[in-house]
């Protein structure tokens, strides 16, 4: 969280503990800093301030914006969204069809890019909200979303993005843009956790998810989480301001440690499209070893990464992102994903390039396939 | 984050026995890398044919490569019949725990381990004599089998934990269920009768109760394999015993008291019995 946002914050917590949908003064005068807040994620995103709702994290900005659109459409039962999703869709979509609706998941290619022809071809008249993120929080390939809300305005289906991924590091103007509906999260642009936005654009049809009181215009019911938003505002402002740093500098330094870490280790393989790319995001693959015994090897030296590997999270298999792909099974256990942001340094990258060759090593020596390959390959 | 123990964060940090030994006498090898972990395990016996040397080469998580050295510190020094009788939770005890999770890591090195005595001597087995009940990561329902019994596991989610079994698509949970279904009932025909309630003692009945116990759980095995024990003395929970026999000059004798002797009376007189060797 960045310091400013606390700073904002604290107040909130303390002297000002009015109520905004109080009468009197008290409450008045917290309402008209919500409202402050609310400008200024609305000039963030390029948006009005009443097409700006305040929810409790990204995933419910998600939930609130297909099972809202779904509410409003009764009659239609066709639902599509992508294998590469967040599991706050994936997993409303995994839901829809038990429940009886129709869903269609768009496949993606070797580089985590969509068919948009197989969108075309996929949407029906019955289709009643297409929901794809804007950028993948896996390998954070950025999917051509300006494109397919076009393609889906001319059919006249609603579209949604999960952009959580993708907000504070690439510009997003609804002014300019065809986007329905869009999701952030707070924590994701140095707000704290545990406080999101769904931008739902003036006239999209829409039911509350939460039903409640009058609170967002009765479209979200629930008392404010009014520090949270305070803090989401100045978050909001910081991120604009930083946007271009994020796209130079920080770009420069996600550049700079791909490149090295290609150089040094030999067959690693950078998960997704290395254009279509936000400026923070490096993914790569390890092939021979496993993704948890980098993570911990990783942590040891104060370095925090993530993996898309089985092990970290629980589960057997690799990520559902990496599968959909079809990143080589030599390489889909040893996935490894830094995420950068303006608070990283050169250094940093240093550090980071100085010891991940020796820990990979380390791991492919007491890994039983390397010796193999390098056997294979007529180098041992 | 995974909760691992010191012991696992040690193993693997600093894995004992990496490597491949050349010209084993046993190479065992399962897993693969699209099933996300593999362990190569190659061993090589004395002229007593005991495992004179274990040496191991894992893909896989922290737990899977701390799973492999633990394996080959267990199995060293023993014979290929004492070898046998480690379980995959002798194992994960000796990492002191595992994440249930991450029990198939143990599972992983008990089953090489299987595998490897298997080849010594000549008789591979192989998967296509068993039916492959998950075909996601190529589990057996022998294998299924042996995990349920082993461990006392009882639910779909525990078989995944241990053996992967159903941990990818999850369409062969029904088959799982069934195994579990016929194997518990046949454990229940044959579960031996309960054990004595763990109750406090005065000296006199534990001490009576160790020379039962010993006599009757401990002894019997040293002496399948040319060793003896004799009980010195006890002072509180602290159990002097001597080694005779074979055992007196065993190499392993020191695993032999701690992994043995200490279990079975922990297992039937206290929980706090601590056994140290005495020269008598």
């Amino acid at each position: 969280m960045a310091p400013e946002v606390l700073e904002a914050m604290l107040p909130y917590f303390s002297e000002y503990y009015g109520n905004p949908s109080s009468m009197h003064f008290f409450g008045g005068q917290v309402e008209k800093k919500i409202n402050e807040a609310r400008e200024r994620v609305a000039d963030f995103l390029g948006a009005d301030p009443s097409e700006i709702v305040f929810t409790s994290c990204g995933t419910e900005s998600d939930n609130a914006a297909i099972l809202g659109t779904l509410d409003s459409y009764p009659e239609k039962r066709h639902f599509i969204t992508t294998r590469v999703e967040h599991p706050a869709v994936g997993n409303v979509s995994t839901y829809l069809g038990r429940k009886g609706y129709r869903v269609s998941e768009l496949s993606v290619d070797r580089e985590g890019r969509l068919d948009l022809d197989e969108l075309k071809e996929t949407v029906t008249d019955g289709t009643v909200l297409v929901s794809i993120m804007y950028a993948n929080n896996e390998t954070g390939v950025i999917f051509p979303i300006e494109e397919i809300s076009a393609i889906l305005k001319e059919k006249g289906v609603p579209f949604h993005t999960d952009a959580v991924q993708a907000a504070g590091k690439i510009p997003l103007n609804m002014k300019k843009s065809t986007i329905d509906m869009l999701s952030i999260s707070g924590h994701k642009i140095h707000a704290p956790k545990g406080i999101g936005v769904l931008y739902i654009r003036k006239g999209a049809k829409f039911s509350p998810f939460m039903i409640g009181g009058h609170q967002e215009k009765g479209r979200r019911g629930g008392t404010e989480n009014v520090p949270y938003i305070i803090g989401l505002g100045k978050a909001c402002e910081l991120a604009k301001s930083h946007l271009n740093e994020e796209n130079t500098r920080i770009r420069a330094l996600k550049d700079y440690l791909e490149a090295k870490l290609i150089e040094k280790i030999p067959n690693t393989l950078v998960n997704g499209d290395r254009v279509n790319r936000l400026p923070n995001t490096v993914s790569v693959s390890f092939e021979y070893v496993e993704g948890e015994s980098i993570l911990l090897l990783l942590s040891d030296l104060g370095i925090c990464a993530s993996s898309g590997s089985a092990c970290t999270s629980g589960s057997l298999e690799p990520s559902h992102v990496l599968r959909a792909m079809g990143v080589p099974f030599t390489a889909a256990h040893g996935s490894i994903r830094f995420s950068l942001s303006i608070y990283n340094t050169k250094q940093e990258m240093d550090y980071i390039i100085e010891h991940v060759p020796p820990i990979i090593q380390r791991l492919r020596d007491i890994s039983p396939f390397w010796k193999d390959f390098l056997k294979s390959q007529g180098k041992a | 984050m995974w909760d691992y123990t010191e012991k696992v964060k040690d193993h693997f940090l600093n894995p004992r026995n990496v490597g491949e030994i050349e010209e084993p006498d046993g190479v065992g090898e399962v897993g693969s890398l699209a099933c996300g972990d593999a362990l190569r395990l190659t061993f090589k016996l004395d002229e007593s044919k005991r495992i004179k040397e274990a040496k191991f080469k894992t893909f896989g998580c922290a737990s899977a490569i701390a799973s492999s050295s633990a394996l080959t510190e267990i199995i060293k020094g023993k014979t290929l019949e004492e070898a046998q009788k480690v379980s995959n939770r002798d194992i994960a005890d000796y990492l002191g725990g595992l994440p249930e999770e991450k029990m198939h890591c143990s599972v992983m090195g008990r089953e090489a381990l299987d595998a490897a005595i298997a080849n010594y001597r000549g008789q591979e087995v192989t998967k296509e004599d068993f039916e492959v009940v998950c075909k996601c990561f190529g589990v057996t329902d022998r294998e299924i089998e042996k995990a349920i019994r082993e461990n006392d596991l009882r639910t779909v989610e525990q078989v995944t934990y241990y053996t992967k079994a159903g941990g990818g698509c999850g369409g062969c949970h029904p088959k799982i269920e069934a195994i579990i279904e016929r194997v518990r009932k046949e454990m229940e025909k044959q579960a031996p009768p309960a054990k004595p309630e763990k109750r406090k003692l005065t000296n006199i009945q534990k001490l009576k109760l160790i020379e039962e116990t010993l006599g009757r759980e401990i002894i019997p095995a040293l002496k399948a394999d040319g060793g003896d024990l004799d009980l010195i003395d006890v002072e509180g929970n602290k159990v002097m015993v001597a080694l005779r026999g074979k055992c007196s000059f065993c190499p392993s004798s020191e695993v032999t008291l701690k992994q043995y002797v200490e279990t079975k009376l922990r297992e039937f007189v206290s929980d706090e019995i601590e056994v140290e060797e005495v020269r008598a």
